[in-house]
């Protein structure tokens, strides 16, 4: 059994940004669970289009009722490996991504489309779908549920990030004023701090209700 | 961002510099002419982080690069 889930988003930026921002997204103050990112292959192929393989380190925490069916010495973080393939011609970015570690337990499989939005053309739209699965005798379901839950939260945080850098990416070029850059600091330092505490928030919710 | 090995984040900088210096001002520009993808700089960054794939036993089925049509739910 696999759960199928899809769903569609648009970054009000412009194709080439989108990408451009693909390579640099990380860290931003919604992607703390990221801890390493490596490129392990790269070519531009006889199409010219640029085919690359990122291996990523994240912090995956498995809820408290789960804890209890893992292995006593399970890492607590996994390697998930992204590969991309970016066609200039065709205006397109299409990601895959996949869990490496824990993946008997939970397999969590996504792959996106970026395009340019039809309705304007410097817009960029996401075509975006996972399949979640779990070998685990008699859990699968219920793991897949939290798989599911958990990846929608991950998803508003993805595209919270992405706008960030894309915000970031614009507000750096030479036309912005001191003050409204002062502005956007103190925005984003704000933004941080707000995430952190949500966060916290949210932790100690679970533990309360765990 | 750092890089899964702690001695290879200094070589992962330089080369994402100069990689995302490529991809902006050149490969989404269609321009393949004067500026090839920036390689020597991935290869010295790639055998550093493969040394630390190995340190640390990342293992994983290698799998031939991405085929999306192929993961469609039945």
């Amino acid at each position: 059994m696999v759960k199928y889930f899809c769903c569609a988003g648009l970054l009000k930026t412009t194709w080439d940004q989108v990408c451009i921002a693909f390579w640099q997204r990380y860290p931003n103050p919604y992607s703390n669970h990221v801890l390493t990112e490596d490129i392990i292959f790269r070519e531009v192929t006889p199409q010219n289009c640029l085919v690359s393989r990122r291996l990523l380190t994240k912090t995956s925490r498995a809820p408290r009722w789960m804890e209890r069916y893992l292995p006593k010495q399970m890492s607590s973080s996994a390697y998930i490996i992204e590969d991309s393939i970016v066609d200039p011609q065709s205006r397109t970015m299409t990601t895959l991504t996949w869990n490496i570690s824990h993946a008997r337990l939970m397999s969590v499989k996504e792959r996106c489309e970026y395009r340019i939005n039809p309705e304007n053309g410097s817009w960029t739209e996401i075509m975006r779908e996972a399949w979640i699965s779990s070998n685990v005798y008699g859990l699968s379901r219920a793991i897949q549920e939290f798989g599911l839950a958990r990846f929608k939260t991950s998803v508003t945080k993805t595209m919270k990030g992405f706008e960030y850098v894309l915000a970031k990416m614009q507000g750096e070029t030479p036309s912005r004023t001191l003050a409204e850059t002062a502005t956007e600091r103190a925005r984003e330092t704000a933004l941080a701090a707000k995430e952190k505490a949500k966060d916290l928030a949210s932790q100690a919710k679970k533990k309360q209700y765990v | 961002m750092n890089s899964v090995g702690e001695t290879c984040t200094e070589l992962k900088r330089e080369y994402d510099q100069c990689f995302n210096r490529w991809f902006a001002e050149h490969f989404l520009k269609g321009d393949r002419s004067e500026d090839p993808l920036p390689l020597t700089a991935l290869s010295r960054t790639s055998a550093c982080v493969q040394k630390a794939i190995r340190d640390k036993d990342i293992l994983w089925t290698e799998s031939t690069l991405m085929e999306p049509n192929k993961e469609r739910p039945s």
